[in-house]
């Protein structure tokens, strides 16, 4: 199998990258990146290769615990997640040979680069329950080591903070996941859980586990807090593999354990996923559009997506509890292609805000603006990010969310009534988020690319290096070209699909277009992406030849807003709070208790007016503050357990003691 | 065969009512006869057993626990007392009835137990089990009502006496493990004494309360 060897020899490169690069220093570090672009490309192709080929690699190695080993699996899911990732590490990779050695040495980020890509690879291919978890820590370990790479910044450092101890307890959470997978005879391979699935019961409280270990990676509300604050503060190519990848390993373990392992699904299993994916796509955007740096609006709408993803899967359980497979190969093919399609877009959407960050040096949408003259192709590439991720036809962001619905309205022919109920309800909360994430965009792209500069910085602002710009272009590429053949897409996700749900698009073909995507009925639901570009081609083109046939042809330049101010300053621009101001006075003062105060000095005091906003986060002051209060005040009150006499801590010892004996009397 | 089983459990009965005793005696030689007596109890109890199962590895077991627990332990700590002279140090935490009644407790707890836990097979051997069982908690729960180091090092004897009784009554525990379990004992017989003696050094008492008033502990 020489798949086995080609994929054994990439990840053993990455991690001798990761030992080499601990030890040299300056430029030689260089090297680091183009080794992970080749070893991204290698684990890429043999994905591809496996998923597209069928059957899976298998292989056993003697490390780990002993007797048991080290059990790897590449079947088609894990193969269609490898693309995933590797296709974001890939662009990272690139994106990162750009970086100037000379401004902006690293050695804290090269080292942990290829291992964090090594760690997430090696999740997908764990096949037993060490090797996952042991995978699944490495990963959360490496990646908080390079959230806390700009060590010197006390907000990188409370991010990380934040977020080693929400990986603490998302790990835990899957440690009983698994625990209880295994059962009592403890068999932690993969494939000895599958032929044993949990009763009922264990069932449940595993669903549980799973979700709050897997949501807590994925920035499940209200697991979330820890991620806006780390995934921004990361370098900006690993920020896009936090957000755009790491996410999806955090996906890929939710479905591996609620479809593979779990055995058959009970129909309100689909219930806390699809509750708890509305909610977080909802209030993810409510979050994004009021907040006001660059990169964490992006953090916060993978939030929203991960949502998305996780109601696509809630409804992908429902169906398949009730035996519709097709209507659970639509939810599950939703779920999948907005994984792959999240993945690009928001890779290439934190690489140009990195690309942004590295010209400008702000991150802050009020000091930017105008960027589209200085930065024409970052600006061109962002654009199309953002409008994949405010899933406009015909890109990819479409395709994925086009199958969500479909899914959804196809959800009322679901028996039981509270799904039957959910299902309208929710698809309005989606309606809701694909709104709001429309307007995400466009106040994001509105005040970082157009308009005139805010700040000195984003005056001088010039274009990224020519790597840099290639990481960008290949993604937008993709996104455009995902969103072409979102059919193509669905076809080699098929196996997937078969494997997860017994059943794939079975009516792909029969639409009226070879690349129409059909899902559930032909004569009802078809999407014509290259008709629809087509016709969007066409009505553009029109459109700009009328009007530059009626207008003038010569370029004017005028003084712009010229109305009664002689010398506007920017500041009179629509500023990314004010555009954001509508929607806080609708949602935030609900959700988020937003209180706005103008203070006006009375007349003839030369002072400025203030204006100023107050927002409450009632999740992290309920979920957060509150636990982590009630944490220290009782350790204060144990700490006294450490000054006792030895009588004391004897009387200790004797208490438990006679307590557990006594507990064995009585249960046994 | 019953008789057997009569006599091994009359003598693990009266270890239990050494034990007994050494949680109501007043005076710290009285608390070392008693201790004398409960080892001498038990060596003569892992004789019968090794006469009766014929085991004559469990002799060895029988002498090293009557020459060491019930003859040089004891003479070695009665020498210490009188050396201190602590005859009449009586410093108890809790009362003797409440003690008692604890260790009347605890010996319920323990035939409960092992009622539930011991079936089968084994089941002849039960009660000495249980016995032994009473006879541990009980040395812990002397080592917690007491507040003097000598009753202390008594109470963690008396515990390990309750250790070997068990042992004894498993059938199977190899010598080389009593016999290193013996020499543990032994070992930490010296570090306590070693420890009485520091203490009285520093603090003219062996009250173990004047290590917490050193520590700037309040009580």
């Amino acid at each position: 199998m020489p798949e086995l060897y080609v994929s054994g020899a990439a990840l053993g490169a990455l991690a001798v990258a990761a030992a080499v690069a601990t030890l040299v220093r300056g430029p030689a570090l260089a090297f680091v990146y183009p080794l992970s672009a080749l070893a991204a490309l290698a684990l890429g192709a043999v994905d591809l290769h496996v998923l597209l080929g069928g059957g899976e690699l298998v292989a056993w190695l003697p490390i780990g615990l002993p007797a048991i080993g080290l059990h790897l699996r590449l079947d088609a899911l894990s193969a269609f997640f490898g693309i995933v990732i590797n296709g974001g590490v890939l662009a990272a990779s690139i994106y990162g040979m750009g970086f100037d050695r000379a401004k902006e040495l690293t050695p804290r980020v090269e080292p942990l680069f290829p291992l964090f890509a090594a760690a997430m690879n090696l999740v997908l291919i764990a096949d037993d329950a060490y090797a996952f978890l042991f995978s699944w820590e490495l990963m959360s370990l490496t990646s908080w080591a390079l959230v806390v790479a700009r060590h010197t910044d006390p907000e990188s450092r409370r991010a990380s903070y934040l977020y080693l101890i929400m990986a603490a307890i998302g790990t835990s959470a899957l440690l009983f996941a698994f625990g209880g997978l295994a059962g009592p005879a403890g068999g932690y391979g993969f494939d000895t859980i599958r032929a044993h699935p949990p009763q009922p019961l264990v069932a449940a409280l595993v669903l549980a586990a799973a979700l709050v270990g897997c949501g807590s990676k994925g920035g499940l509300i209200p697991l979330h807090a820890w991620l806006p604050l780390a995934h921004p503060a990361a370098p900006s190519h690993v920020s896009a593999l936090m957000s755009g990848v790491m996410t999806k390993v955090a996906v890929y373990g939710f479905v591996r354990i609620a479809f593979d392992l779990l055995g058959p699904p009970s129909w309100w299993w689909a219930l806390p996923p699809i509750v708890l994916g509305a909610v977080t796509a909802v209030l993810g955007l409510l979050y994004a559009v009021l907040d006001r740096d660059l990169k964490r609006v992006l953090a916060y709408s993978t939030i929203e997506n991960i949502g998305v993803i996780f109601v696509a899967l809630g409804l992908a359980l429902a169906f398949r509890a009730n035996g519709q497979h097709e209507g659970a190969a639509v939810a599950m093919a939703a779920a999948l292609l907005h994984v792959l399609n999240h993945s690009w877009f928001k890779s290439l959407l934190f690489l140009g805000a990195g690309a942004v960050l590295h010209a400008t040096g702000r991150r802050d949408l009020d000091g930017l603006g105008g960027l589209i003259h200085r930065m024409p192709r970052t600006a061109v590439f962002f654009l199309v990010g953002a409008l994949a991720a405010s899933a406009l036809p015909p890109l990819n962001g479409f395709v994925s969310e086009w199958l969500l619905f479909q899914a959804v309205i196809a959800g009322h022919t679901l028996p039981q009534a509270a799904l039957h109920f959910a299902a309208p309800a929710i698809g309005a909360m989606l309606a809701l988020a694909a709104a709001l994430a429309a307007a995400c965009f466009v106040r994001v792209y509105g005040t970082a690319f157009l308009g005139r500069p805010r700040s000195v910085e984003a005056a001088r602002a010039h274009d990224v290096p020519l790597a840099q710009q290639i990481a960008m272009g290949g993604l937008a590429f993709l996104c455009i070209l995902g969103g072409l053949l979102g059919s193509v897409l669905a076809a080699v996700i098929a196996p997937v699909l078969r494997v997860l749900v017994g059943a794939d698009l079975s009516s792909a073909g029969s639409g009226p277009t070879p690349l129409s995507l059909v899902a559930l009925d032909p004569a009802r639901s078809v999407y014509d992406a290259p008709v629809i570009a087509l016709f969007v081609a066409i009505a553009s083109i029109t459109t700009l030849l009328v009007i530059h046939r009626l207008s003038a042809r010569r370029t004017r330049r005028g003084p712009a807003w010229d109305c009664g101010f002689p010398d506007p300053s920017p500041a009179t621009q629509y500023t990314a709070s004010s555009f954001a101001q509508p929607l806080r006075r609708v949602y935030g003062a609900v959700v988020f208790a937003a209180r706005e105060t103008v203070v006006m000095p009375p007349p003839g005091d030369n002072r400025p007016a203030q204006f100023s906003v107050v927002l409450t986060d009632y999740v992290w002051r309920a979920l957060y503050a509150a636990p982590g209060r009630a944490v220290l005040r009782l350790s204060e009150r144990l700490n006294a357990l450490q000054f006792l006499s030895i009588r004391r801590y004897l009387v200790l010892m004797f208490g438990a003691l006679v307590i557990l004996l006594s507990i064995a009397a009585v249960m046994i | 065969m019953s008789q057997v089983y009569d006599i091994s459990h009359l003598l693990a009965g009266v270890m239990l009512v050494t034990s007994f005793a050494l949680l109501y005696q007043q005076r710290i030689a009285a608390v070392l006869n008693a201790f004398a007596a409960q080892s001498i109890t038990l060596a003569l109890a892992v004789a019968w057993a090794a006469w009766s199962e014929n085991r004559p590895d469990l002799f060895i077991t029988a002498l090293i626990a009557f020459s060491l627990k019930g003859v040089v332990i004891p003479v070695a700590l009665h020498r210490t007392v009188a050396r201190l002279g602590i005859h009449r140090e009586v410093e108890k935490v809790v009362g003797v009835g409440a003690a008692l009644m604890v260790g009347l407790a605890l010996t319920a707890l323990a035939q409960a137990l092992v009622v539930k836990i011991a079936q089968g097979p084994a089941s002849q051997a039960r009660e000495e089990l249980a016995l032994a069982l009473a006879i541990i908690l009980m040395g812990f729960l002397m080592m917690i009502v007491r507040r003097n180091a000598v009753t202390q090092i008594v109470g963690f004897m008396s515990m390990e006496n309750g250790l070997i009784l068990a042992a004894t009554g498993a059938r199977g525990m190899p010598l080389v493990v009593e016999i290193s379990v013996a020499f543990s004992v032994l070992i930490a017989l010296f570090v306590f004494a070693v420890f009485v003696f520091r203490i009285r050094e520093r603090f003219d008492t062996i009250d173990i309360e004047a290590l917490d008033r050193m520590r700037g502990d309040r009580r």
